[in-house]
């Protein structure tokens, strides 16, 4: 059988490194391309559907803070999947692991664990925190063990685990905690939420109304905590060679099995944050629909970033700029559907990295 | 075997002034290559030297820039390799292109248009077992593939070129991956065929082998033909590689003589299962010294994998290893490489580097936790760099710099940087599996040499080979297994090719010491069955444990007794008979696969 157009794919000796950013930068303008033609198609005029969508998420600095609002769990999830990316781990369950973070950072505030009137607000969000990355960690350990012990898929457990994450929410949201019927918890006391730019609008009069708090910053830390594992590291060596080559790591006198469950449990100790950030920084209580599924962008995310922790930051504004646009348009389908097709350009484009492409011309072919 | 006359015959292959150009190499070089029917014509150069390309242009693959190429007498352009098929033209790749689960037959048959929808495999069984008989092919049609050794797994590739009525049969070093028995039987099978008017191009980089087998000589070097339809008798073997090299190529390399020190590693009673989960070590007994090189000899398959992993930690086992005092049975790896134990595995790509990571992150593989290139928790990149620069130059690893990936390396790159890795910690002891396989003749020289160097630096050396050549001029010890057991040790002294060619294949009788035979079984001669081979081995081994109670050291004094036994015994090894039966057995037990093995045991 014969490729009906003679196209030649050569394996690339050379990959420069500027092409994995052009790839990716294409890639993104590509789908505006699409998604513009399928705008088009439904009778709008993608030029000013994307012009509204710029202003919604850049036109001002109160539309900017919560594009960062937006950005902050993606951030998060995001550089988790990229730890794990690294090595090969296919970590689909940040969702399920954000969920429990936010379950355990909710439990501070809920059980209570501490007492909320005296103990002052900067050791409640520790706590918070720190439960939050906690949970995270222990339920990305279940896959993690599974993994390394039994050689189990560990895309399947992890997207399974997705569901009983949340149906281990829904156990608490709709009973246990539930607010008088309502599928949400009480609203947590002010003591247990992260300071937000709003908070200071008396002193500052233009941060009044802003949403921003101080998860980014928790992001902005762990993208240079996960730089320096990655490529400062011993462990980030570890990773990365366990990446490259499991057997060539084995041989090399690496635990593969402590390193597969301790990536694990990082990746997900960092999506266990994110959700402790939303419930704390934003919704101030546990609720049902709390993620707009975060935990599959952080998988694009990732990937868009080409798995390196300062490209998440970028990747991740951008795709939160989507998310708070789509409040903005109808249908607010649209910035999945860039999203998407965004994801699909971006792995269709690791060909152009991996191959050279060649056009056999017919003159070539028949040449002696 | 009668060559044609080259006036009157038309050459069945004629490919003239070939020039292929890939951007930057000029692979052929306007080469010439003609077989005439009934011809095997070898095509000899280092790697990379443009023989595979060559052939590559042959069957389809690639286009030449210029040149002709004509299929008996008629000018032909191919576009694919099944244009080429359709001419006749077949080849046997070095990898195997077969399906693990399926039959010979089925696995022949596969991608023809007849059978199309019922198999009537029973009409293509006898079909396919004709077709083998007029070559001299043994193989079992209705074998699964897995159940078949490499020897004859290759057998399958050639049926399936020749059941696609085959004129022209290119053999991509065929001989690489066999045994010399095996070898040997190949080389007949080729020459029935030569004989029967096939033409065959034989690609190799093996002198000796060449000499055995071809009419007629082309030698690659560079793109370049430095000999072409070269009669090979005008040739010496010193000749041969300085064409193919373009240097005198030193065959006698600098071996002193030492006497080996301590003890180093001892193997007690270690047995191990295969990723099978059959047993594949059996009470395995070794020891090795200082400044020793210990030569492990087989067949491909024989448990020297499975010695190898065990020994590095790479696989469990029972039993007891001992290395420089500390049981390393079962620990992990990073424990033997801390006891200064170095391996150069056989699968480079696979086990030995990570390809898609710099040179540098190759060499600090297992030293990224001493100093200086461990700093606390981070990694001195600047030391790791300047550490893997030295080594470059040390170990002349040709890269354009420490940042190239190692996938872009070439064979005998890629296996010096794992020596430079392996060899520049000051290791104790070395485990080299395969160390030269595939590499070309200037890499094999400094491998050896390298390897050499080790032991004279009072290193305790393990190497396991299917080159015999390389065993015989390296070592100072052979062991050979045959089924997962050391059946024998031979000190240098008293190598003997056919001696360890006739263990490797388990024909033992000749390695039984004469008394064994006589005190432990009752009947005389050539065993006959599996089982009595087994049992044979069984008494010589108990009777080599009276005989050194306690002390299972195989050095020269076991390995006396076993030289003087075959003399005073003329009706055991006649030639043909013995191999034949092993043949038989070694299918039979393939075929019944573990329930024989286990009746076998206790």
């Amino acid at each position: 059988m014969r490729i009906p157009y003679p196209v030649l794919l050569k394996r690339t000796e050379d990959t420069p490194k500027w092409l994995p950013v052009v790839t990716s930068v294409g890639a993104v303008l590509l789908a505006f391309i699409i998604s513009g033609i399928v705008l088009a198609a439904t009778g709008a005029n993608p030029f000013k559907v994307y012009s509204y969508l710029y202003k919604a998420s850049f036109g001002s600095w109160g539309a900017f803070s919560d594009v960062i609002v937006k950005a902050t769990p993606l951030l998060l999830i995001g550089l988790g999947c990229s730890l794990a990316f690294r090595m090969r781990l296919w970590n689909i369950g940040a969702e399920g692991q954000f969920f429990v973070g936010a379950f355990m950072a909710s439990a501070v505030v809920m059980v209570p664990l501490v007492n909320l009137d005296t103990t002052p607000r900067w050791a409640i969000i520790s706590l918070m925190a720190v439960l939050g990355m906690l949970g995270g960690a222990l339920f990305a350990f279940v896959p993690g063990i599974l993994k390394a012990k039994l050689n189990i898929n560990e895309i399947i457990t992890t997207l399974m685990l997705n569901y009983v994450a949340v149906l281990w929410n829904n156990y608490w949201i709709f009973g246990k905690w539930s607010e008088s019927g309502f599928q949400m918890t009480k609203t947590f006391p002010k003591s247990a939420w992260l300071p937000r730019l709003a908070d200071y609008a008396k002193q500052v009069p233009a941060f009044s109304g802003m949403t921003l708090h101080v998860g980014i910053l928790f992001g902005l830390f762990a993208a240079v905590i996960v730089y320096l594992i990655i490529y400062r590291s011993k462990w980030g060596y570890k990773i990365t060679l366990i990446g490259d080559n499991r057997r060539a790591a084995r041989y090399a006198g690496i635990n593969i099995t402590t390193n597969t469950i301790l990536v694990f449990m990082v990746s997900g100790a960092l999506a266990g944050l994110a959700g402790m950030t939303e419930v704390s920084g934003v919704v101030h209580r546990l609720q049902e629909r709390i993620s707009t599924s975060y935990g599959f962008s952080g998988v694009i995310v990732a990937w868009l970033a080409k798995l390196h922790p300062f490209a998440v930051i970028v990747v991740s504004i951008l795709f939160g700029a989507l998310l708070v646009a789509s409040r903005e348009i109808q249908p607010s389908g649209i910035s999945f559907l860039i999203q998407g097709i965004t994801l699909f350009l971006v792995i269709s484009s690791d060909v152009l990295l991996k191959y050279e492409i060649k056009w056999v011309r017919p003159a070539q072919e028949t040449a002696q | 075997m009668t060559l044609p006359e080259e006036t009157i015959t038309v050459p069945a292959v004629e490919m003239q002034d070939i020039v292929l150009r890939f951007p930057g190499v000029l692979a052929n070089d306007h080469v010439n290559f003609t077989i005439y029917p009934g011809e095997i014509h070898a095509l000899l150069g280092e790697n990379g030297a443009g023989k595979s390309t060559l052939m590559n242009v042959l069957t389809g693959l690639y286009k030449p820039q210029s040149g002709e190429i004509r299929i008996h007498g008629k000018k032909v352009s191919f576009n694919s390799p099944r244009d080429a098929i359709a001419h006749g033209i077949g080849m046997v790749h070095q990898h195997f292109m077969l399906v693990e689960n399926q039959t010979v037959t089925e696995n022949v048959l596969i991608g023809l248009d007849t059978p199309r929808f019922t198999l009537n495999l029973k009409k293509y069984d006898q079909e396919i077992s004709n077709l083998a008989e007029q070559f001299g092919i043994h193989i079992d049609p209705t074998a699964k593939i897995w159940q078949l050794s490499v020897g004859e797994q290759q057998r399958v590739e050639i049926l399936k070129i020749l059941y696609r009525g085959a004129t022209i049969l290119i053999m991509d070093e065929p001989t690489a991956v066999l045994a010399p028995q095996e070898a040997d039987e190949l080389i007949e099978t080729l020459k029935e065929m030569a004989a029967q008017g096939k033409s065959i191009a034989f690609i190799s980089h093996k002198l000796t082998e060449v000499q055995h087998v071809a009419d007629k000589l082309t030698v690659l070097r560079r793109g370049r033909a430095t000999a072409e339809r070269m009669d090979l008798k005008d040739y010496t073997r010193e000749s041969l590689a300085s064409l193919m090299v373009g240097r005198e190529v030193i065959f006698n390399l600098h071996k002193c003589e030492q006497t080996a020190g301590r003890e180093v590693l001892r193997l007690e009673d270690v047995s191990a299962l295969n990723n099978k989960n059959l047993p594949a070590l059996r009470n395995v007994d070794l020891a090795l010294h200082e400044g020793e090189i210990l030569g492990i000899a087989g067949v491909a398959g024989n448990g020297q994998s499975e010695l190898v992993e065990v020994i590095t930690g790479l696989r469990p086992c029972a039993g007891r290893i001992w290395l420089e005092g500390k049981d390393i049975a079962n620990k992990p790896p990073s424990f033997s490489i801390r006891q200064g134990l170095a391996h150069i595995p056989e699968d480079r790509i696979g086990v030995g580097s990570a390809p898609n990571l710099s040179l540098t992150s190759n060499i600090i593989m297992k030293r990224y936790d001493q100093q200086p290139v461990s700093q606390k928790w981070q990694l001195n990149y600047v030391a790791a760099d300047s550490l893997a620069d030295g080594l470059k130059t040390e170990y002349d690893i040709q890269a354009p710099n420490v940042h190239t990936h190692a996938r872009k390396l070439s064979g005998g790159n890629l296996q010096k940087l794992i020596l430079a890795r392996e060899l520049s910690s000051a290791p104790r002891m070395v485990v080299a599996m395969q160390p030269t396989r595939g590499l070309d003749v200037g890499a094999i020289e400094s491998v050896q040499q390298l390897l050499l160097n080790q032991r004279e630096q009072g290193c305790a050396i393990l190497l396991v080979s299917e080159d015999l050549d390389e065993l015989l001029s390296l070592s100072d010890r052979i062991a050979v297994m045959y089924e997962g057991q050391v059946v024998g040790v031979i000190c240098s002294q008293d190598f003997d090719l056919t001696q360890i060619g006739l263990m490797m294949t388990g024909t033992l009788t000749q390695d039984l010491p004469e008394n064994a035979r006589v005190e432990e079984t009752p009947t005389e001669g050539t065993p006959s069955s599996f089982d009595e081979v087994l049992d044979n081995l069984r008494n010589y081994e108990e009777s080599a444990q009276a005989a050194q109670p306690g002390e299972i050291e195989p050095s020269s004094e076991s390995a006396e007794p076993l030289e003087e036994s075959p003399q005073p015994e003329p009706p055991t090894p006649p030639e043909e008979p013995p191999l034949n039966l092993t043949e038989k057995e070694r299918v039979l037990r393939k075929v019944l696969g573990e329930k024989y093995k286990q009746g076998d045991e206790e």
